[in-house]
Order: structure tokens, then C-alpha cells, then sequence
């Protein structure tokens, strides 16, 4: 089973109805959100997306004109309390690995966070997750 | 008239001397040409010799040089005597990475210097002076040009080169400068900087400057004239047939008295090669006639001018030629220096990670230029890595700098942002106002 989360990545014009036009895409295509995160500079962003059918949504943006890439991103539970957080990246600074960026989000009822990980050595990443027994969220997991 | 404004007797000789003394030059130019092989071949092709020239019309059967035949001869095969008589070399920049070396001999350096003391005097530049020069000092031939020029006439010279400008405001405040020296765009920046510091026009001692480099406008004279309280000159030159000193201003401000008797200079039209007759806009055609080092015959400047023989009021007999309203290519002067769009597509294409489809965009917000490459990515050098996004913008300023020695400001578009055009395709949009 995969331990990899299929996130899509855009490229971002800076301009008003950027972030707008891609959203009424997905719209379109009948494809909802799960969460996204913006990575910006003063002239261009990248666009971090998270939705269920990564495929659909990828074909339909890549025909509407948007540089689409899809990333290979993990996720991984937090608890929700003092040092949640910080447990999962002592046990990662341990093993050396490096983390290129991050986002939350949470979803349901849950008193648990949902943190994505994009890491700059993926192989690596997994090897020191599984040495910590630190569980990864499964793709279908995240869309229930 | 007063007689201190003219330099030299040269400058008032009467129109048929002028004539007499340009074919004898013509002449021994066509001589020392036979000395580069690029112009031996092509003669010999025409059936020409020395010979051939007995009047100043049989020019018209010597052919043009064009930019690109400098470009081929890279880097000395247009120098006419062997490198030892070099004295200096200066360049300029090529449509692509390389640049056109241009040679200087020890007389033609006495002559250049001659000729920008000629158009200083000519505005009123005195021994007793003192002047400024902010043109970067390099292998652009404005610095040197105008430095040795001021030399000339005796003025004591600042060379405080470009760039820094709270020093050139301390400068000009400080020393005292009677006379500024460089590009409109420049001399606008700089009263400016004084403004901001607090200095009104009239606390200087600033009374003239001579401006050149770039094109300019009307306009563009009367606010630095305003802004600086001071009288402002129009000046002249490309390194190919020397530099600045091809022409320049007298206090009439009635065109740039071309030194006739070192250029020889027509106005064609540039897609049929004819004469266009005086006051109608054409292309610029120079025969630098006493070059030793690179003698250059009808080089085509690319540059649009007028040309006007009547007579000025200030009692020199040559030839005038208005401003430069455009280039009959794509070439662009940005801060002064010289820009083809063909370096940055060389400079992108070093860089790598992005397609062919480009706009450069140049604008002046206020008094300086500013220059934007529009550059649309493809889609296999997108990257979810901001990091690996910031490093593909550093890499094209590393290669636009290094290909035009100025900072551009870099915008990564999508791909298919840009407009496509069916013909050629539309690489600068100059929205700078240039025109009067």
C-alpha cells in the first residue's frame, strides 16, 4: 500500500482572479477542495492542493491551461495538545531528514490534525517514519 | 558670435574646403582600408580601388558596413594596422555574447579627444571649469571619451564614473562642478537626488551639461534644464566609428554639428539604400575618414536622424543632424547601455528552464529606466519547490547580467500567457515615452 498522498501543484500568476479561476475549474469538474495551502513571492505563488480525484482534477486544470504538477506529499496525524507537533519532527531532525514544507489542516469531528509533509528526500522520510513507528495517513483515509 | 565658443578653425572652414578636405581623407581612408582584409575582398568583388574615389560622390560605390560584419570579423580582423599600434580598446555590445572590439591608435585617441573638447567648448565648457563625469568608465566609450575630451580643453575632471548617487550628489555639491556629463536619464536621476537633499536649482554651481548616450526628448531637456537651473547639450557617437564626438550641440540648439571633416555622413532610406534629401528621416550612414586603427566605411548606425545644411547662427559652417528618434532594428538603450533582445534570448537559453516565449517590458516610473523580462515557463521546470523556483529566476539574472551588464527584473508568466503574433514575434514593449 502507498504511503503517498497525491497533492497537485500550480503554478500561480500574481494577479487578482488567479487563485479564482482554478477554483471555478474544479467547480466545473464537480471536485471539492480537502485543503490547499499558498507558497507566495511578490511576483508568482505555488499552489498546494488536496482533493479526492487527483486525476480528474488534474486533466481538467491542465486543459483550462494551469502548469500542473502532481507531488508526492505525506501525511501524517498530530495530536491535538502541547508538543503534538514537535514530537513528529524531533523524531525526523533525529534521522536527518529535511523538510521542504509543511501545511495543517483538520477535518470531521476529530481532536487530531492532519499535517502534510513535503520532504526534501521522500525515501529517506519513510525509513525514519517507520523506524519511529510513526503512522502515515493513507490516501483514502484522508477523502472518508 | 563670440570666437571662445569654436575650438577649432576646422569647424568654420568654408563649405567647398570642407568638401576638398573630406574627399582627400576619403581617399586615404579607402587606402588604409585595403589594409583589412574584409575590405579588400569586398572592393575587389566591385572592381574597386583607390583609385576609384575621385569625388565625394563615388562613395555611393563603396558598400555599406553593416554591424554584422563587424560581429564576423571578431575580434581584431577589422584593424587596418597590426595590434602593437594599438594604444586602447573599447567595445561595444553584439547583438549576441560577443561583443565589437573597437581599436584606438595613439592619433586616434588625440582626435577623439579633439573632437568631444569641440562640442564642450561648443556649450561653453572653459579651462577655468571644472566638470563631472558620471558615465561609467569602461569598455563603453563615454567615460574615457568625455574625460579626455574635458582634458583637452584643460578642465579639471571628476571622474566619479556611475552609479552611487548620494557621492555624485556630495560631488557635484561639494567640488564645486561647473558642467555635468551623462545620460539624460542620468542627469534627471541626479536632480532628483538633489531635490531630495535638499538643494535648489541655483545653490550649485552647476551651469551646463552635456547629455548623451541614450535617446531623449524635448521634454526631457527642459525638465533637467528646470530642475538643475542650468543649460543642457545634445552630443552624439557610437564606438563603431569612434564614440561620443560625431556630433554635438552649440549654444543654438539648433542640431548636432556633425565634425564633418573626420565623419562623412548620409541619410538613406533604409530599406532601398538611397540618399533621402535633407530634413526627411532616415538611417545614418558613417565613413569614419581618419580612423587609423579601424578605418569604417558607410557603416549603417541603425539610427534615425535628419540631416540639415543651412546655415547656424553660431558661425559654423558644418553640417547639423536633429536627435535620434529610433533604430531601424531592435536594438535597445536601457540606462545607457546598449541592449539587443537577441542577448537576452542567448542568456535564457543558457539559464535553461524556460520556453522561448519572452516579452521585455521598459518603462520610467520616474527618471530611470526599468527593465522587466517577461518569461513564460514550461511545464516540466515547474516546480511545487519554491526553492527550486527562486533558483531558476537567479540563474536568468546571473545570465542577463552577464550577457548585458544589467539587472533585469524577472517575471516567470504560465505558459501561453504572452501574445502570439503571426509574423515576428513582439519582443520589447518600450513604454517609455521617447518621443517629444
Amino acid at each position: 500500500m502507498s504511503t503517498n498522498i497525491h497533492q497537485l501543484s500550480l503554478f500561480l500568476e500574481n494577479r487578482s482572479g488567479a487563485i479564482n479561476e482554478i477554483c471555478q475549474t474544479l467547480k466545473d469538474a464537480a471536485i471539492s477542495i480537502r485543503t490547499l495551502s499558498l507558497a507566495d513571492t511578490e511576483q508568482f505563488g505555488i499552489l498546494r492542493l488536496l482533493v479526492k480525484e487527483w486525476e480528474a482534477a488534474r486533466d481538467a486544470l491542465s486543459k483550462a491551461g494551469f502548469v500542473v504538477k502532481v507531488t508526492d506529499v505525506t501525511a501524517l496525524t498530530v495530536e491535538d495538545r502541547p508538543g503534538g507537533l514537535a514530537a513528529i519532527l524531533d523524531a525526523l531532525a533525529k534521522h536527518g531528514v529535511n523538510v521542504e514544507y509543511m501545511y495543517a489542516f483538520t477535518f470531521g469531528s476529530g481532536d487530531k490534525a492532519i499535517m502534510v509533509f513535503r520532504f526534501a528526500d521522500h525515501g529517506k522520510a519513510m525509513q525514519a517514519l517507520k523506524a519511529e513507528n510513526i503512522d502515515t495517513v493513507k490516501e483514502m483515509d484522508l477523502f472518508k | 558670435m563670440s570666437a571662445n565658443l569654436i575650438w577649432e578653425a576646422a569647424e568654420t572652414l568654408p563649405v567647398e574646403k570642407m568638401r576638398e578636405l573630406q574627399l582627400t581623407r576619403l581617399k586615404e581612408c579607402v587606402k588604409r582600408a585595403m589594409n583589412v582584409e574584409f575590405y579588400r575582398e569586398t572592393f575587389a568583388e566591385r572592381g574597386i580601388t583607390p583609385d576609384s574615389i575621385r569625388s565625394l560622390e563615388d562613395i555611393r560605390q563603396l558598400p555599406f558596413t553593416v554591424k554584422d560584419d563587424l560581429r564576423r570579423n571578431y575580434p581584431f580582423g577589422m584593424l587596418a594596422v597590426p595590434k602593437s599600434e594599438l594604444i586602447r580598446i573599447h567595445a561595444s555590445s553584439g547583438t549576441t555574447g560577443k561583443p565589437t572590439f573597437c581599436g584606438y591608435t595613439r592619433s586616434d585617441l588625440d582626435t577623439w579627444a579633439n573632437l568631444c573638447a569641440r562640442f564642450l567648448v561648443a556649450g561653453g565648457l572653459r579651462r577655468e571649469h571644472i566638470a563631472q563625469v558620471s558615465f561609467g568608465y569602461g569598455l563603453f566609450t563615454g567615460g574615457f571619451g568625455l574625460h579626455y575630451g574635458i582634458e583637452k580643453v584643460g578642465t579639471a575632471v571628476i571622474p566619479v564614473s556611475s552609479g552611487n548617487t548620494a557621492r555624485q550628489v556630495l560631488m557635484l555639491r561639494d567640488a564645486e562642478a561647473d558642467a555635468l556629463i551623462c545620460t539624460p536619464s542620468y542627469a534627471l536621476n541626479l536632480a532628483e537626488a538633489l531635490a531630495e537633499a535638499g538643494l535648489k536649482p541655483g545653490s550649485l554651481n552647476l551651469k551646463m551639461a552635456f547629455l548623451g548616450g541614450e535617446a531623449w526628448t524635448e521634454s526631457m531637456r527642459h525638465a533637467i534644464e528646470e530642475a538643475l537651473g542650468i543649460n543642457v547639450y545634445n552630443n552624439y557617437g557610437l564606438s563603431e566609428v569612434l564614440g561620443p564626438g560625431v556630433s554635438g550641440e552649440c549654444i543654438y540648439h539648433s542640431g548636432m554639428h556633425i565634425q564633418e571633416d573626420h565623419f562623412f555622413v548620409e541619410c538613406i532610406d533604409p530599406d532601398t539604400g538611397e540618399e533621402l534629401p535633407d530634413g526627411e528621416q532616415g538611417e545614418l550612414v558613417i565613413t569614419a575618414l581618419t580612423r587609423e586603427a579601424m578605418p569604417i566605411i558607410r557603416y549603417r548606425t541603425r539610427d534615425l536622424a535628419t540631416l540639415d545644411r543651412s546655415l547656424c547662427p553660431c558661425g559654423r559652417t558644418t553640417m547639423r543632424m536633429g536627435r535620434v528618434y529610433g533604430r531601424t532594428d531592435d536594438m535597445m538603450i536601457v540606462r545607457g547601455v546598449n541592449v539587443f533582445p537577441s542577448q537576452i534570448e542567448e542568456a535564457l537559453l543558457k539559464a535553461g528552464g524556460t520556453a522561448p516565449h519572452y516579452l521585455i517590458e521598459l518603462t520610467r516610473p520616474k527618471s530611470t529606466d526599468r527593465a522587466v523580462v517577461k518569461i513564460e515557463i514550461r511545464p516540466e521546470d515547474f516546480s511545487d519547490r519554491m526553492t527550486e523556483m527562486q533558483a531558476l529566476k537567479q540563474r536568468i539574472d546571473r545570465e542577463i547580467n552577464a550577457m548585458t551588464g544589467l539587472r533585469f527584473e524577472i517575471e516567470l508568466l504560465p505558459p501561453n500567457t504572452l501574445e502570439r503574433s503571426l509574423g515576428k514575434a513582439k519582443r520589447v514593449n518600450d513604454l517609455r515615452n521617447l518621443k517629444d
